[in-house]
């Protein structure tokens, strides 16, 4: 009878959950789903702290406030450019949690556990450790403390193969023994998954981040799940199911907007063009003589900004393309100043938002919330580019290869067949990069060749504003 | 075994319940999205509160409690951005 009412309050708080993400459509809506989750996991410890006593209830409130206290002076200091970074912390955060869990959970009562919970257990440790390092890796590089260039080791992919061989070895083990042994097949597939997830992650770069941090995502829900498994808890099993549901659809989101597989993505990523850019590099600058010129001597870029100017003044409709570099740049209020001056004029003006644009997915529009940009006028890919053949003038600040043509002209590069925002459609497109070179995937941008291209490099701030200036 | 049997169902029909909501989530709210579920998957502090519901060593008591810290500042940080994000997207739009 006991039992049967406790099915039925965890049955209640998963709907709960499932109501909170069924809120999250618009804005408004999100902001109560997220208090309505917040509320369903409130219960559910009230719950769980109901069923049980606690031993030593002492550490367990004091372990709580410290991690709740040190979780919302960080969440609230933290500036929405690094919410990538923050984010993938926190996965890895969750993953640590959910392989220590299943650790103690599996050394210490393996008998009452049953094969389901021991091979959960193994699986839990091993998910949630990967979790945890590629996390970090992930975390260290969106935070600018590595280097976000692919790091590829030497026969990377045996490196890989040949830690997952050893981990199958050691869940075997760890499956089929007890004691001391088990201690230490625990630990070995601890180092084991903390080594593969570092190796996994570090070849992962930049721009192809937005996948490795939904990637992530699903499987610290999966973690979780394998955890609530191995303690028989329905809520952490379904709740960890509805992360790994959101991650797998994210990830699937990105991996689209890239025409790339997963695995492609992940394992098999051809990292040669990052290397060819140098060369393509010069090839470039060398076909853009005035390019260099302006770099060196003190004069702003001068005729670029008057060409600009012009070209902003007859424009009736513009489109502003945000990228990361315009994140890097700080540049999201002087792009929103921008549009509002534009607006002001009597111009159409809207924003054209590519998926992967930014550090993970959706990162564009919080930065461009950030700067209170009017959500009205932010488009994504498929709304816009229709749009752009009648468009006068496309402000590209920070984007490179989402604006890419070769994606379309071009057989066999990095981005061929990649979905891009159509710039090159319209009648006269202004480039504020910082500089002609590449964009991540190493492919040149002929659009910077165009004619009807006008390139304003540098520091996208300091352009913009003077771009203000001579507008206002 | 009835249990494993129930377990499996709660993985399986929650996975396309969540996937069936979050489809229709737009794109722009893609990073709130993200940080919500992070926060969600910290319920593994629940884990970390019934490794006390039994007798524990010290050893299980030390890694309990990290267990719990870390996943409470993966709960409240996860909440409290999330909190922040939507904010920002449906604050009055003084300038249009």
């Amino acid at each position: 009878m006991d039992t049967r009412w406790h099915l039925v309050i965890d049955l209640v708080i998963i709907v709960i959950f499932f109501v909170a993400m069924g809120q999250f459509r618009t804005p408004r809506g999100a902001r109560r789903g997220n208090i309505t989750a917040a509320f369903a996991l409130l219960c559910a410890m009230i719950v769980v702290l109901s069923r049980n006593t606690l031993q030593g209830p002492a550490i367990v409130i004091l372990a709580m406030a410290t991690g709740s206290v040190v979780g919302w002076l960080v969440a609230m200091r933290v500036g929405m450019i690094q919410i990538p970074a923050m984010v993938a912390f926190q996965h890895g955060a969750g993953g640590i949690a959910a392989f220590l869990i299943s650790y103690v959970e599996l050394t210490r009562n393996q008998t009452d556990l049953g094969v389901v919970g021991q091979i959960s257990g193994i699986l839990g440790i091993i998910i949630g450790a990967v979790t945890f390092s590629g996390s970090m890796v992930a975390s260290a590089k969106l935070a600018g403390i590595v280097r976000q260039t692919p790091t590829l080791l030497q026969k990377h992919n045996n490196i890989l193969a040949t830690l997952l061989l050893s981990l199958a070895a050691f869940g075997f083990v760890a499956s089929n023994t007890t004691g001391a042994t088990l201690l230490c097949a625990s630990l070995g597939l601890i180092g084991l998954s903390i080594l593969l997830g570092i190796i996994f992650a570090m070849r992962i770069g930049g721009a192809d981040m937005p996948v490795l941090i939904s990637f992530l995502n699903a499987t610290a829900g999966i973690a979780a799940s394998f955890c609530g498994i191995v303690i028989q808890n329905r809520l952490l099993i379904a709740c960890g199911a509805t992360v790994a549901a959101s991650g797998s659809i994210l990830t699937h989101v990105m991996c689209a907007a890239m025409n790339r597989s997963l695995f492609n993505v992940l394992i098999a990523a051809d990292l040669k063009p990052a290397t060819a850019a140098l060369a393509d590099t010069k090839n470039i600058e060398a076909s853009l003589p005035s390019f260099s010129i302006e770099e060196t001597t003190e004069s702003p870029a001068q005729a670029p900004l008057d060409r600009a100017v012009e070209a902003a003044r007859n424009a009736q409709k513009v489109i502003m393309i945000p990228g990361y570099g315009m994140a890097l740049a700080h540049a999201q209020f002087e792009v929103v100043e921008i549009a509002i001056l534009l607006k002001k004029q009597g111009k159409e003006v809207q924003f054209a938002i590519h998926p992967i644009a930014g550090r993970m997915p959706g990162h564009m529009h919080v930065l461009l919330a950030e700067a209170e940009a009017d959500p009205d006028i932010l488009f994504d890919l498929p709304e816009i580019n229709p749009q752009f053949q009648e468009t006068d003038l496309v402000l590209i600040v920070g984007a490179c290869d989402v604006v890419n043509p070769a994606a379309i002209t071009t057989e066999g590069t990095p981005i061929s067949g990649m979905p891009i925002l159509a710039a090159h459609e319209a009648k006269h497109v202004l480039v504020c990069n910082l500089d002609a070179r590449p964009g991540y995937s190493g492919v040149d941008n002929p659009l910077y060749l165009n004619p009807k291209t006008i390139l304003m490099l540098g520091d996208a701030k300091t352009t913009l504003n003077n771009l203000l200036q001579a507008l206002g | 075994m009835p249990d494993i049997l129930l377990m499996v169902s709660v993985f399986v029909i929650s996975f396309i319940v969540g996937y069936l909501l979050i489809s229709s989530v737009p794109a722009r709210l893609h990073t709130p999205l993200m940080s919500l579920t992070n926060a969600i998957s910290a319920v593994t502090i629940l884990g970390g509160i019934l490794l006390f519901a039994t007798e524990t060593t010290t050893a299980e008591k030390l890694l309990g409690a990290s267990a719990i810290a870390l996943a409470a500042f993966n709960v409240v940080g996860g909440f409290t951005i999330t909190d922040r994000m939507v904010k920002m997207f449906h604050r009055k739009q003084p300038n249009s």
